[in-house]
């Protein structure tokens, strides 16, 4: 976002105008997007194996994957043109409106904290079993759920440079470990630690299923898809960084692209693993299933470095969503779509640390509830929600201003497939949570419908009409 | 004619503080709520193999009568995995006889879908309205 265009959206009164850092690169989206994301090979991703058995979530990990594939090429296009803070809802303030643009940041801003809940969730669980495995059981988890939330937001505080480099780091030796636990397993040597035959050959009852190996039939490996979400979640974060990059027409992509390789080789492995080596009813509820692997596998350095690593990928992922979360609030301040308060830049670190500090009573109630199915399925549900709007934006923004008409960063290919593709399989995903989660389903729409009305009959009033237009476009075709 | 640009009212502090409690309590009536008080979990039940028999003492432990790691469809290198995580034929029956409701009623469904159809067509439609003043205010003056 330009300094012309960035003055015009901020409060004319504020005295003067602060931005955003330019300091990121490639790496930095990667890890911004890979760092969010690879939790869920760490865990999350297993509660497919619950809903679908072992086949049914690879088969959800290949279908989820390409709605992922289709949201990354949208994303790339939207965001590589529309380089703004904010991702996504910056992208709806510019192609569709002022309601929709409401509804996609608090899309992004709920998928995050609760990603981040259940992160946090999950590190004051690793604790506990740690210390259990060191001989002191009944170690209470929420003080660690407490600190990692208000250490993580000191850190985003503090400045993005810093976060995200940090992020970079941990994110590289979670990736590694996935890779070193494969090898540990001894991938070329079927039956001697993996065994993959045996632990396949499922019995389905039945009464739920008459095909081998899907105990719930192909209704499972549809509702699969609800948790098959959890390979990826996030990866579209990268665009939270739009006015932090040093080249957005080129970092965006190519940090998305191949964040996408990255989580698609990830989670081929982190399947292959834990399918071969735990059994399907267990791995359908387990807290942290890579890490009960390298228990399995008999190896102490296996299993301290997989310990270490579900910490490590956990506190990644809290600290992107930390940091995508609040740059999603703190635009929505800024916009005034939510009080002015949160649009507040530090004067020293140039962070937007109001939005940061207001995120914090939600993550660490979420976190302490314990339910880490229902946190993930809440944060699942938020970024559906974005990923149904990513097509009608993506058509909305070609219609209004097709190819040639302004500069684009990049040109997704084969347009309007990836956006039908997408539509579709967003639909059966919805259906998949409705399978079995259907309350969840309801009570998130109302929170939305709720929010809406509160938008439309109260906050709207308080929103500069044409200053939320803040690219230099041409006037869009039709309006 | 052009159209004045429209000015909106300024906030003071007590309405932005408000509204930001609002936005919290909105969270926590409609999402956490219903978590902590168990009204929107999963749909589960418990089917048990021929011949075993459930039991729930009053200190809530569950005691299956009857399972055996044949009857819970579980081979012997899964009997092994199991064993190796700690579990017996007990503590594993508890898991493995649980499994997702996937029976839903159509009216239950129609609801749904027509909630999220209308929330959408509610967005996109009062969206275009308002996008046309911004484009407006934006371009024609």
């Amino acid at each position: 976002m330009s300094d012309v265009a960035l003055k015009q959206a901020a409060d004319q009164t504020t005295p003067s105008v602060i931005n955003l850092k330019k300091v990121l690169g490639p790496a930095h989206v990667w890890a911004l997007g890979v760092g969010i994301v690879l939790v869920g090979e760490f865990m999350g991703w297993n509660f497919s194996v619950g809903k679908g058995g072992a086949y049914g979530s690879l088969i959800a990990c290949w279908v989820v994957g390409l709605l992922y594939t289709c949201v990354a090429m949208i994303d790339s296009e939207i965001t590589s043109t529309v380089a703004a803070a904010g991702g996504q809802y910056a992208q709806a303030k510019h192609t569709t409106g002022p309601l929709m643009a409401f509804n996609v940041g608090l899309y992004l801003v709920m998928a995050y904290t609760m990603l981040e809940a259940a992160d946090v969730l999950v590190i004051g669980d690793l604790v506990t079993m740690g210390a259990e495995e060191l001989g002191r059981p009944g170690v209470d988890p929420h003080p660690f759920v407490f600190f990692m939330v208000a250490a993580l937001a000191f850190l985003n505080y503090r400045g993005v440079f810093m976060a995200l480099s940090v992020n970079f780091l941990i994110t590289a030796v979670a990736f590694v470990s996935i890779i070193i636990l494969w090898v540990g397993v001894h991938p070329f040597s079927p039956g001697e630690i993996t065994q993959h035959a045996e632990m396949l050959a499922i019995q389905p009852l039945p009464e739920l299923s008459n095909v081998p190996g899907l105990p719930y039939g192909w209704m499972g490996v549809l509702a699969s898809f609800q948790f098959g979400i959890w390979y990826y979640l996030g990866i579209e974060g990268t665009c939270q960084a739009a006015e932090e990059v040093r080249s957005a027409g080129r970092s965006l992509p190519l940090g998305t692209m191949t964040g996408m390789i990255t989580l698609l080789i990830a989670a081929a492995l982190t399947w292959w693993i834990c399918a071969g080596m735990l059994p399907w009813d267990y791995l359908g509820q387990a807290l942290a299933p890579l890490y009960d692997a390298s228990k399995m596998s008999g190896s102490t350095f296996l299993h301290v470095l997989l310990w270490v690593a579900t910490v490590f990928s956990a506190t990644a992922s809290a600290n992107g969503c930390i940091n995508d979360a609040s740059r999603a609030w703190f635009s929505m301040g800024r916009d005034r779509y939510l009080p002015q308060w949160f649009s507040a830049v530090h004067p020293k670190y140039r962070t937007p640390y109001r939005s940061i500090l207001f995120l914090i009573p939600i993550a660490v109630a979420f976190g302490f509830t314990g339910l880490l199915a229902q946190t993930i399925t809440f944060s699942i549900l938020s970024g559906l929600l974005g990923y149904t709007f990513m097509p009608i934006n993506v058509m909305k923004f070609r219609r209004k201003w097709p190819l040639g008409t302004i500069k684009r960063g990049y040109v997704h290919p084969g347009h309007p497939i990836p956006a039908i593709v997408l539509f579709i399989l967003c639909v059966a995903t919805l259906f998949a949570v409705f399978l079995g989660f259907g309350a969840q389903l309801l009570a998130m729409m109302m929170f939305y419908i709720l929010a809406s009305i509160w938008f439309v009959f109260h906050r709207y009033k308080y929103v500069r009409r044409g200053d939320q237009f803040t690219m230099a476009w041409p006037r869009p075709r039709g309006y | 004619m052009a159209k004045a640009k429209y000015q909106p009212p300024k906030q003071g502090v007590v309405g932005q503080i408000i509204d930001a409690l609002l936005v919290l309590i909105a969270v926590f009536l409609a999402l956490w709520v219903p978590l902590v008080f168990n009204l929107a979990g999963a749909s589960t039940r418990t089917i048990l193999p021929a011949g075993v028999t459930q039991e729930t003492a009053a200190d809530g432990t569950v005691t299956f009568t009857g399972a055996t790691w044949e009857n819970l469809g579980q081979n012997a290198t899964m009997q092994k995995q199991w064993e190796a995580l700690g579990y017996d034929v007990n503590s594993a029956a508890a898991l493995i006889t649980q499994w997702f409701d996937y029976s839903f009623n159509w009216s239950m469904l129609l609801l749904t879908a027509a909630v999220i159809i209308g929330y959408f067509l509610f967005l996109l439609v009062y969206s275009d309205k308002e996008y046309k003043e911004v484009i407006a205010e934006k371009f024609d003056r």
